[in-house]
């Protein structure tokens, strides 16, 4: 482990990407990600990397899947409004089936709403942002530690299942710095993407092995193939078939679908014997497990259910850890998002949600109020 | 010359209508590659969307047919990652100069080493004959039934503002003119625009009443006049003419180049 440090969240992403061994970054300046790409731009010339700010975040996200296809990991990092303008590349990322991480640190919006104020208002656009229909991983890490280790996951995710994977940060996590020991490099694993085994005359860019993901050599290695974001076939070339589509379209949700329980990350704290379970993320977790522990002191009977993968979202999860609950309490910073998800879970009678959206912060004491009064009833 | 050797055949026959220019651009293309001896291995084509876009497809590089407009956010991607790749980029009117024009300034103001052949023929034709940034002034379009009142764009002289270090045009007509500056364009350490002028017969010739393919051609042959024979020509003479030939070479720092200084740099300081 290194010397404990004072490190800021968006920091700490930008430290584990480069740990991953993420070697190219493209973005586009916005509060409250900017200090992600500040870093990257001193560092990565430091091991050999390459730093493009592009003229729009669009141009980012090109740029970044560009080099990916050149066979480097890559990073972006952006707040809501620059979220929008990537959602068409994500979209050709999830088809094309090029691995990239995409860091989205939420500020209050919509629009530019307030800059430098936390929320979680792109919950749903991360899901739902980009157009069609496709399988997507979304990370919401709650601490600067988990900064570090969510990134670590979502460069191993992206690469294991050739797909662009959403950090899911919001500005109190982006912003805040903590006392954190992070592990050396040489503690580090990371996954690189499978390369293929045949020759080039026998290579098929777009068939995937058993695990539903097909090999990716980079450009110049030898592989020459083509990459397109129409329907297409095992041999990358365009396809008007149904029957292509449908089988394509089936596996891009289901090289997910399949490998679930290692995609979903949790904590449950104090959920053995609770009769009241919180269900949170990110920033807001944090002041749920203090309002928990605070709780139990005064005698009631609550756990928390902390998310770190958000998508996929982890019903199996949260049905196990809510079958015996009386009531589940969902504090977000938003009008009310992933508590549809959990609704669908429990069910709508079950459910308490508790929505912040004004750009502040959710309090412990918030949340108390609402335990004490779910507990009174 | 042995042009199947750059070609898929599997990927073949092609989508394009009969008389479309593209082909014979695929060809010019594929010429200057040859000219130039580069590793297909080594050699990386990059398009957006629409008719000339397609092309990509059929050639056996390491090939990309990306968004609409984005096809130079790709190849710059591509090329500050791995800069011993050669990158060619193909692009259309509409894609590279309306939803693409930001990323194609751009691209010209950073001299990024791409050779970007920028395919004209004054209209989108994938969608079905609207009218884009090139299409002339009073000219006709499925969205401009009345006449375009917007103007046209000069690419060449918009890469010229921008900062290309290299800028020529050709057209499906000049196809030798076109095969060589495309070489040149390759041979450019630095950002490389060659505009080919192009024939859509079905959507604009037909919406304009400029005739069969054969007789568009002839249009370009008796349009364009060479740089040099411009140069004795009058005002009234150069009229509702346009200019071929190599337009702009000024070589300029290339930006992966110049990004390579970074990394010494950096690196001298301690690097890891």
């Amino acid at each position: 482990m290194q010397k404990p440090r004072l490190v800021q969240g968006n920091q700490a992403v930008a430290e584990a990407a480069i740990a991953a061994g993420c070697r190219f970054f493209g973005g586009y300046p916005i509060t409250p990600s900017t200090e992600i790409a500040e870093f990257m731009a001193e560092q990565l010339p430091l091991y050999g990397g390459k730093f493009i700010q592009m003229e729009d975040e669009i141009a980012s996200m090109g740029a970044i899947l560009g080099a990916s296809l050149a066979g480097e990991k890559v990073l972006t990092a952006t707040s809501g409004p620059g979220f929008s303008l990537m959602q068409e590349l994500i979209g050709y990322a999830a088809m094309a089936e090029i691995p990239s991480v995409i860091a989205n640190v939420q500020r209050f919006g919509p629009s530019t709403g307030r800059p430098t104020s936390p929320a979680q208002g792109d919950v749903m656009q991360a899901r739902w942002g980009t157009h069609g229909d496709h399988g997507v991983i979304a990370l919401s890490p709650a601490s600067v530690e988990e900064c570090f280790t969510v990134t670590l996951k979502a460069f191993d995710f992206a690469e294991k299942f050739r797909m662009p994977i959403i950090l899911l940060l919001d500005e109190i996590i982006g912003h805040m710095r903590e006392r954190v020991e992070l592990p050396e490099q040489h503690e580090i694993t990371s996954i690189y993407r499978k390369q293929p085994t045949v020759a080039e005359d026998r290579f098929m860019p777009y068939q995937p092995d058993e695990d539903e993901v097909p090999p990716m050599p980079p450009f110049g290695a030898g592989y020459r193939y083509h990459v397109t974001g129409l329907s297409h076939g095992h041999n990358g070339l365009p396809s008007e078939s149904p029957e292509v589509a449908r089988k394509l379209l089936a596996r891009l949700h289901e090289k997910i679908s399949r490998s679930h329980e290692e995609i979903t990350l949790y904590e449950e704290h104090f959920t053995h014997d609770a009769e009241y379970i919180v269900i949170a993320y990110g920033g807001t977790a944090r002041s749920a497990l203090a309002a928990v522990k605070t709780a139990r002191k005064l005698g009631i009977n609550v756990g928390l259910l902390k998310l770190i993968t958000i998508w996929p979202f982890p019903y199996h999860i949260v049905e196990r850890c809510t079958r015996f609950a009386k009531k589940v309490i969902v504090p977000e910073l938003n009008y009310g998002q992933l508590v549809g998800e959990v609704i669908k879970a429990c069910g709508e009678s079950m459910v308490f949600p508790i929505n912040r959206f004004d750009g502040e912060i959710m309090s412990p004491e918030r949340i108390l109020v609402q335990l004490k009064a779910v507990a009174r009833r | 010359m042995e042009l199947e050797k750059y070609l898929r055949r599997t990927a073949l026959p092609h989508i394009w209508c009969p008389g479309c220019g593209n082909g014979i651009i695929a060809a010019a293309i594929c010429r200057a590659i040859d000219k130039k001896a580069l590793d297909p291995l080594k050699t990386v084509i990059v398009s957006g969307i629409g008719c000339s876009s397609r092309m990509v497809g059929y050639m056996n590089f390491n090939t990309v047919h990306t968004a609409h407009g984005r096809a130079l956010t790709f190849a710059t991607g591509v090329k500050l990652a791995s800069p011993e790749l050669n990158v060619i980029v193909v692009m259309g009117d509409g894609d590279g100069t309306a939803i693409g024009g930001n990323h194609f300034i751009h691209a010209a103001r950073r001299n990024i080493d791409l050779t970007t052949v920028v395919i004209n023929n004054n209209i989108y034709g994938m969608t079905g004959g609207q009218y884009s940034p090139t299409t002339p002034t009073g000219a006709k379009a499925t969205t401009a039934p009345y006449g375009n009142i917007e103007r046209d764009f000069d690419i060449t002289k918009l890469a010229i503002a921008a900062g290309a270090s290299y800028v020529a045009r050709a057209t499906a007509f000049h196809t030798v003119l076109a095969t060589d500056l495309i070489a040149k364009g390759i041979e450019n350490k630095g950002f490389s625009v060659i505009e080919v002028i192009s024939q859509c017969p079905i959507y604009y010739g037909r919406k304009n009443k400029l005739g069969s393919a054969s007789k568009m051609l002839e249009g370009q042959r008796d349009n364009a006049v060479m740089v040099k024979a411009a140069e004795r020509m009058t005002p009234e003479q150069l009229q509702g003419k346009y200019l071929i030939g190599e337009l702009y070479n000024n070589p300029a720092p290339e930006y992966t180049a110049e990004y390579q200084k970074i990394i010494d740099l950096a690196s001298g300081k301690g690097g890891k």
